[in-house]
């Protein structure tokens, strides 16, 4: 017989949750998104003999209400799919806590089965669980496991698939929250199944739990469908909630709360767990803590941990993106060697094979980043360096855990914006996140340092690591401030409790750094990849359409024509004319001039040239002129193409030694002066984020008009920036 | 014995919560976390810059603002 199951797993943060899911769908997993939020989905398949079972892991909440999307997600999920069998995994170190949220599930009334994980670490700390007695009391299932090594998961899932054929009812759990509490609650209850009031959905008495414990989502789903009934529900709530207030200085959902841990007391005294040693002996973690979060010391170590991470994910995976730069450099030669010259061979090598290089370019960086920030995360230190560093990233409307995403987009000169976006994961509080994503781009990622370093050469020569140095804290003050800004306007809100559990350290397992560090890799590649390549071919159309008159590509081919009547090649030469080596380099050279000097009028001459040209009009007031305009239209795609571009509108090779002739091009340059410079690079600093930047925004802040926002609002900023220093500075230069 | 806000306690200080004032999101992810009246909590230790402050709750440890902690009330053991 064959069957087929769907089981839901839930559980607290840090309590072996996902663990358990790797250990038991390994590769068989499938990660996408909740329709409409940016909630991971993840799902996965367990084979027990004939019988196949699907597993949905839940994201890791601490509770069932309706704060947060987390919370929000799973709920809908367990109401609206209604899985056979909820798999609520719980730290057995932990026990009184966890069984909160099982409570909750229990009131919800869900076939539970629980997996009481870490049963080893527990017993190391002297704590002694009686399963069966648990069992007994919950009227629900308990398995130990420990899901590091996968003992004890089969028989989980062996009990899970018996409970999920039982095909049991919804029962919930009537839980005594007090007597006022309960009296209202039999008050409410009865109104809501006389009038079939939600109950389609939800069971009666939840609904009016939630009612009492002002459950936002569930009270505006009430109103929607009989607005006179939830008012009447709702004044029954107040005149509790006043009572409440006068008589002992607390609330119905504090009550509700106060009950549920009373509940889970009241069975765990009956014998189900007892403690060997003292309570309040120091263990291991609480050690490591003593030194790790050290007033002195722990500063000094996070500083060695970041550091770390950033010289792991940029330096180390320097060899693979090197790599990768060569294959593609390889294709582009393969192309160049396979395709007539024309249109078809620019659009495939400047067009699809730079795109997409430009895309796979950054995947070692993020696999490395992921790596990294999956073993500091799983250790557990994570969380102790938001610890350490909220007090300060409080004052800016963000907190402790907004570091990592700013050190990574270059808060040390030369990170990159993409893996730092992508590592505000890591935050909890929803605004705290946008925030902090919405400014990392402004550091000085390692696109935009040769930039730095050209014009800094070019025009500060003489203070060159001041001026480095003055850059890089400019980026932090100019992230922190305008996240403060936006934290008083847009995201505009009290700050996101900060109530966090310091998990204790543990060694991460391989297996799932390595699971975690591919599924975001592999997420990056789709989502970017597809996007991407669209956008590069656009903006290689920009700068490449329309082409040059065919009087003006005549003009040019007659001047080659000329050279090469005048320098005449070896094999042309016919017979034993000597050329001269010299002679050579010079054909050469007037060639390659010749090259450039087309080049560049074709630039000026194409739809981007067009529109450098026009925007003048405005980009004068912060001293930029077309060719400036259309580097840094280019400068959108990626800023690695700001100085080729121009390079190319200043009729330059695009190469190394190009760029070193441009610096020297500009600082001769009578247009250019100190103050240009400064204007250009403070613009270049703070404008658009490259495409590939402003996709992970798009997708980690769940909406294009965030991706949209991040590139009118830094361009806006950046040229107001540039402006004033133009204008000012233009007055005493 | 002695009552006294949270934020006051000294680091090692332990004490039973007797009352949690908040309402709403923070109450909530307070009360989540195990801190409700009749629980016993140890003082850990503090951040750097003396905020937030770590508890010993329930075999774990939670930290919390100090402006946080100002919602929860401690009888604290002498």
């Amino acid at each position: 017989m064959t069957a087929q199951f769907r089981i839901a797993l839930a559980g607290n943060p840090n309590s072996g949750k996902t663990t358990l899911f790797n250990a038991l769908t390994g590769s068989r997993q499938h990660v996408g998104n909740y329709p409409g939020v940016t909630v991971e989905k993840k799902e996965g398949v367990y084979r027990l003999e004939n019988t196949t079972i699907d597993i949905v892991d839940l994201p890791g909440t601490y509770s069932l209400t309706a704060y947060s999307e987390e919370e929000v997600v799973a709920r809908d999920f367990l109401i609206f799919e209604k899985p056979q069998v909820i798999v609520n995994i719980i730290d057995a170190a932990n026990l009184e806590r966890n069984l909160y949220l099982t409570t909750q599930f229990l009131e919800l009334g869900i076939p539970v089965v629980i997996a009481l994980n870490m049963i080893d670490a527990a017993r190391d700390r002297g704590i002694e669980i009686k399963e069966d007695r648990l069992a007994e009391y919950l009227g629900v299932p308990v398995v130990p496991i420990i899901a590091r090594t996968g003992f004890g998961t089969r028989k989980l899932m062996e009990e899970t698939v018996r409970q999920a054929a039982k095909k049991k009812e919804w029962k919930p759990k009537s839980i005594s929250y007090g007597e006022d509490i309960d009296s209202t609650l039999l008050v409410l209850e009865e109104k809501i199944i006389a009038s079939n009031f939600l109950t389609d959905t939800y069971p009666g008495r939840w609904v009016a739990i939630k009612y009492l414990e002002s459950d936002q989502q569930i009270i505006s789903r009430g109103r929607k469908e009989n607005a006179a009934l939830s008012a009447e529900l709702e004044k029954e709530v107040e005149a509790v909630s006043r009572h409440l207030l006068e008589t002992m200085e607390t609330y119905p959902e504090a009550m509700v709360a106060d009950h549920r841990y009373g509940y889970i007391k009241g069975i765990l005294q009956k014998g189900v767990i007892s403690h060997k040693y003292d309570k309040d002996r120091l263990y291991t973690s609480d050690r490591i803590d003593k030194v790790l979060t050290n007033r002195f010391l722990g500063p000094l170590f996070m500083g060695l941990v970041l550091f770390g991470l950033y010289t792991f994910t940029f330096n180390y995976s320097e060899l693979p993106v090197t790599w990768l730069e060569s294959l593609f450099g390889q294709l582009s030669l393969l192309a160049d060697h396979l395709l007539p010259d024309g249109q078809v061979k620019s659009l495939v090598i400047s067009g699809i094979i730079d795109g997409v290089g430009g895309v796979l370019g950054f995947v070692p960086l993020i696999m490395f980043m992921f790596f990294g920030i999956a073993i500091l995360e799983d250790s557990g230190y994570l969380a102790r360096v938001a610890f350490m560093l909220d007090r300060i990233f409080r004052i800016f409307g963000l907190n402790g855990s907004s570091v990592m995403a700013y050190i990574l987009s270059g808060g040390i000169a030369g990170g990159c914006a993409v893996p730092g976006v992508m590592a505000t994961r890591t935050l909890r509080s929803p605004k705290e996140r946008m925030a902090t994503l919405l400014t990392a781009p402004f550091m000085n990622c390692g696109a935009k340092l040769p930039v730095l370093a050209l014009f800094i050469g070019a025009f500060f020569s003489e203070n060159k690591a001041q001026y480095m140095f003055f850059f890089t804290i400019l980026s932090w003050t100019v992230a922190l401030v305008l996240a403060k800004l936006l934290r008083v306007t847009v995201l505009r809100g009290e700050s996101t409790p900060f109530v966090l559990e310091l998990p204790p350290y543990r060694f991460p397992t391989l297996k799932g750094l390595i699971i975690h560090t591919w599924e975001k890799t592999w997420q990056y590649i789709k989502k970017a990849g597809t996007v991407i390549l669209g956008i590069s071919i656009i903006i290689w159309a920009m700068m490449t359409y329309p082409g040059l008159p065919a009087k003006d590509k005549e003009r040019f081919a007659l001047q080659r024509q000329e050279i090469e009547a005048a320098y005449p090649a070896q094999s042309v030469a016919g017979g034993n004319m000597a050329v001269s080596e010299q002679e050579v380099a010079e054909r050469a050279r007037l060639l390659a001039e010749i090259n450039r000097a087309e080049a560049g009028m074709a630039l000026r001459y194409s739809m981007a040239g067009r529109i450098g040209i026009a925007l003048e009009k405005v980009s004068f007031l912060a001293g930029f002129d077309w060719r400036t305009n259309i580097a840094l239209i280019g400068g959108v795609a990626a800023k690695e193409v700001i100085l080729s571009t121009l390079g190319t509108a200043y009729s330059l090779g695009g190469d190394q030694e190009g760029n070193v002739s441009l610096g020297q091009v500009l600082a001769a340059d009578p247009d250019w002066n100190p103050v240009k410079a400064l204007s250009v690079l403070l613009f270049i600093s703070y404008y658009a984020p490259c495409f590939v930047t402003v996709i992970c925004i798009t997708r980690e802040a769940g909406s294009w008009k965030w991706g949209a926002f991040s590139m009118i609002f830094n361009t806006v900023f950046a040229f107001l920036l540039a402006i004033l220093v133009y204008q000012l500075g233009s007055l005493f230069y | 014995m002695s009552r006294m806000m949270l934020r006051n306690m000294r680091k090692n200080q332990k004490g039973i919560i007797t009352a949690v004032k908040k309402n709403g999101e923070l109450g909530r992810r307070i009360r989540d976390m195990g801190l409700v009246p009749g629980t016993e909590i140890t003082v850990q230790g503090r951040a750097p810059l003396y905020d937030p402050v770590a508890l010993r709750v329930m075999g774990s440890v939670i930290s919390l603002r100090n402006n946080e902690a100002d919602f929860i009330e401690v009888e604290v053991q002498p």
